[in-house]
């Protein structure tokens, strides 16, 4: 047996065993000098950092500013373009070609657009780089705006050297400089290598607005075609010369090990078998083909370490997802106030009527469809390459860094496609492959391919938290709410993974979609209790917002009800002080044909409800409606109309595409979605028993941008919290169930 | 080693019978273009077609394919068929990530391969590929566009 455990690093691969919010204490992301840098333990040298920059600068590039690291025009007037996002789906591509070839003067088409590897450059999410919290195209605009404005100019510049005419009397079309007066004219591959040369001038004016081209159109996306003919490349793909296939087995309780192999010989006899490993958390084999490797890993008779016997601490033998929200429910910690404002316990001495609710959410699996792959290939001067899904390249390196014991810049990350993230592609300790690649590449003298299995994937994925909230509301005498206190009660993901650099004590993941809302409710009280987790926790698509804005706007709906209001008309009379709000409540209701509630008799007979809901995710702002039938005692969604604002688009086509998709998304979750403990194990190991959205439950979705002007806001994300509680509002008018606990497959439903 | 018929060409490969075809085409034959989602034929990412019907070929071992043609999204605009069907899924814009698209190609191309013009009713039934990004409305407007 190839027992790699004693190889591992100390502090490499996080060990089930030993919390991986270990490593965020150990600051794994450290604050250096201004901008974050980021590191286990040893952040990226500044100097070795700046190795790859242009000339000998002595401090660090403005990220987002060096022409160079971003664009490479060749020759043949093709383009490279750099992103500093990687594409899963979301179109950052597209709109990234699309705003710098609005400055460029470049059709968005002709760009190749590929994520860029680790560096300075590009940590343009204010001084990090991420592709999550829908930050990629707000953060980034601006600066992609005016490097595409700046490559222009270097590119006239070097055009009226070339030419001997002032740079004045030059223009340019779509690739070309053209002098007018002479008729000629130079493509950009032409000038590149002289431009480029050239020192960037930082006071280049850019393009107004009501002259974009490329910017507010619905270009379409760049990868369309690859992703039709089956071209487009994702991790599970690429393919290293020599290269081994490995499977993995992880333990049954996160945390336990591999003590014992009982048939090893009989395994590593089997066809194509390279090798028998343990690894932290794990066993795996190598083989020349995956399946073999499968076959193989799945044949090994593993006596595993005994988890604990009791309790939350750990996942152990009696840990369930009903005892951790037992817990939850029981929690008795000290709260932190997260949000405060009048006087919450004079408004409910005074108040006419007290109502009380508690909501809870599930675990929820990922799901994407393309299982998590990672190849590792040391090189022979020690430093490593490594192909791996990631949303973070600059962590992972940091990480990869330390599990192969080489120093960072040691370390190329290779960024491919993502076949679907929803968040499933930051670095969660042991629910991340690339530390097993790592290591069985170092064990083997090879380069490896690990390649967890759907079935690996549903036991291991970091998931979604269980969540609970406590509502408590005091209305007047005419039904209006002048008091809500609320507590949400468990662990986030910043908290988790990043608490080194979001210092707050108050978890923004855990009260995100509490707070902070447009309702003018003059006493509010929000407290957060913290209670940890025992297993992985992860980002997932709309994070807190994913289960939040549904206790929310689901409990208010309960005000409405208990102060006999329409939920409609109470929304509308709270946001008396918020035009935007008001605007876009009344664009949904305008979409769908104007507010009713229900129950009503549909033009084909079936009796629905309407919900309703907002929310404000990731600096958007929405307004949703859904329109509910029961159907076989199950919710049936027919349509869901959102209104979007997130202040101005770049691609109006993508942004529909996006809501549409996370709305999927939010039915899926409202409808189906849970991931269930019993005795320490997930129950579902694949979408047979973790049914996720099908065709036949798909709702027509109607989108409506509404572009106020106000700042940029997210896009990926902020399609999905309303549907939720839009959907659940629908049923109780539909049925006068009010459903406080997802997903509603647990209910059998009846109509009223 | 036993013979298999892909896209038109013959190729000889050296797997164990049990081996699912999906894994053959992806490993051994090198055509990554059909995807492995879930192993156990519920998601559909894996389809091709065999002999022209649609099958999940992570449920088709290999020494049951026998003689019979196998196509992939590889070789599928050479179908005027499938090239209408691609031109339809670029048209209307239908992928995200784009994972599960070559499945839902594969199956699309099939069902009008079959019936040209198929009612809802016909494409709910054979599109029944899972997407995570929630495509669905994508897809069947594509569908209805390349059988127009």
């Amino acid at each position: 047996m190839h027992d790699l455990l004693p190889t591992a690093p100390a502090g490499g691969p996080a060990r089930a065993d030993a919390p991986v919010r270990n490593l965020s204490r150990r600051g794994i992301l450290a604050a250096a000098g201004g901008a974050l840098l980021l590191g286990v333990g040893v952040p990226v040298d500044p100097a070795r950092a700046q190795s790859r920059a242009e000339g000998a600068g002595a401090i660090a590039p403005k990220p987002g500013t060096r022409v160079t690291a971003f664009l490479e025009i060749r020759p043949d007037d093709t383009v490279r373009l750099l992103s500093p996002f990687v594409e899963g789906g979301q179109g950052i591509s597209t709109g990234i070609a699309q705003t710098v070839g609005e400055e460029l003067d470049l059709d968005p088409s002709r760009f190749a657009v590929a994520c860029a590897p680790p560096g300075p450059d590009y940590a343009v999410v204010n001084g990090l780089r991420l592709t999550g919290g829908s930050f990629s195209t707000r953060s980034s605009f601006a600066a992609m705006r005016r490097l595409g404005a700046t490559a222009r100019e270097m590119l006239l510049r070097a055009a009226a050297a070339r030419l001997g005419v002032p740079q004045a009397q030059l223009a340019t079309e779509n690739g070309r400089v053209v002098h007018a007066a002479s008729g000629r004219s130079l493509g950009y591959g032409a000038l590149a290598e002289a431009a480029l040369a050239l020192e960037p001038r930082e006071d280049v004016p850019l393009r107004e607005p009501d002259r974009f081209r490329y910017i507010g159109k619905p270009v379409s996306r760049l990868d369309v075609r690859d992703k039709s003919t089956g071209r487009a490349t994702y991790a599970i793909d690429l393919k290293v010369e020599g290269m081994l296939h490995a499977a993995v087995r992880h333990a049954p309780h996160l945390g336990t090990e591999p003590e014992r192999l009982a048939n090893e010989a009989a395994v590593a006899g089997m066809p194509g078998v390279h090798g028998v490993h343990r690894l932290p958390g794990a066993v795996a084999v190598t083989a020349d083909s995956w399946w073999r490797a499968r076959r193989a890993v799945e044949a090994l008779e593993v006596a595993w370490s005994a988890p604990a016997a009791e309790g939350i601490a750990t996942v152990s033998a009696g840990f369930s997802s009903g005892a951790m929200l037992a817990a939850l429910k029981g929690a008795r910690g000290t709260p932190l106030v997260a949000e405060q404002e009048g006087d919450v316990a004079a408004a409910f001495a005074g108040a006419a009527t007290v109502i009380e609710a508690e909501y809870d959410a599930p675990y929820l699996a990922h799901a994407q469809l393309e299982p998590p792959s990672s190849i590792a290939r040391f090189e022979r001067d020690g430093t490593l390459d490594l192909w791996v899904p990631n949303q973070m390249p600059e962590l992972f390196q940091s990480v990869a860094a330390k599990v192969a014991g080489v120093q960072p810049d040691g370390v190329r990350i290779h960024s491919p496609m993502l076949g679907g993230f929803f968040g499933r592609h930051f670095y969660y300790g042991p629910a991340t492959p690339f530390p097993q690649a790592i290591l069985l590449a170092r064990a083997t003298g090879r380069p490896v391919r690990v390649l967890w299995s759907r079935e690996e994937e549903f036991a291991s994925d970091a998931v979604r938290p269980l969540g609970f909230a406590r509502f408590r509301a005091g209305l007047d005498g005419t039904g209006m709410p002048v008091a809500l206190q609320a507590a949400a009660v468990g662990e986030g993901p910043i908290g988790r993974w990043f608490g080194a650099i979001f210092k707050q004590p108050v978890d923004s993941s855990v009260i995100e979609g509490l707070d902070k809302k447009p309702y003018a409710i003059p006493n509010r009280r929000l407290d957060y209790v913290r209670v940890p987790h025992p297993v992985t926790i992860a980002f997932w698509r709309s994070v807190g917002h994913s289960m939040n804005d549904y206790f929310y706007e689901s409990f208010l709906d309960e005000i409405a009800q208990a102060g006999g209001q329409d939920p409609f008309a109470l929304r509308m009379a709270l946001l008396k002080d918020s035009p935007r709000h008001r605007t876009l409540l009344q664009a949904a209701a305008d979409l769908a044909g104007g507010w009713r509630r229900g129950p009503f008799a549909a033009p084909d007979g079936s009796r629905r409800a309407r919900g309703v809901s907002m929310a404000s995710p990731f600096g958007s702002e929405t307004a949703t409606i859904a329109e509910v039938a029961l159907q076989d005692g199950e919710a049936r969604v027919h349509d869901l109309w959102i209104a979007i604002d997130p202040g101005s688009v770049v691609n109006p086509a993508i942004v529909a595409r996006q809501v549409e998709s996370a709305a999927a998304l939010g039915v899926s979750a409202t409808l189906l979605e849970q991931v269930v403990y019993e005795g320490g194990e997930r129950q579902a190991r694949n979408f047979d028993a973790y049914p996720i959205l099908d065709r036949g439950r798909m709702p027509r979705v109607h989108v409506r941008i509404v572009a106020s002007g106000a700042p940029m806001g997210g896009i990926g994300e902020p399609g999905l919290p309303g549907v939720p509680p839009a959907i659940v509002n629908a049923v109780a008018a539909l049925t006068g169930q009010r459903i406080r606990s997802l997903p509603l497959s647990k209910e059998r439903l009846s109509g009223a | 080693m036993r013979s298999l018929t892909i896209n038109g060409e013959t190729h000889e490969v050296d797997v164990e019978g049990d081996t699912p075809l999906l894994f053959v085409l992806r490993d051994t034959v090198g055509l990554t273009g059909t995807k492995y989602g879930c192993g156990i034929g519920q998601c559909g990412a894996c389809t091709v077609l065999l002999d022209g019907q649609a099958i999940r070929s992570c449920q088709m071992p290999v020494d049951s394919v026998d003689a019979a043609r196998i196509t992939t999204i590889e070789a599928i605009e050479r179908d005027p068929v499938g090239a209408k069907v691609v031109a339809a899924w670029v048209g209307v814009q239908v992928p995200q990530c784009g994972y599960c698209q070559s499945g839902q190609v594969m199956a699309a191309t099939a069902l009008l391969k079959e019936t040209p013009k198929p009612t809802d009713e016909a494409i709910a039934a054979a599109m029944t590929n899972l997407c995570r990004c929630g495509t669905y409305n994508a897809i069947a407007a594509a569908v209805r566009q390349a059988a127009a």
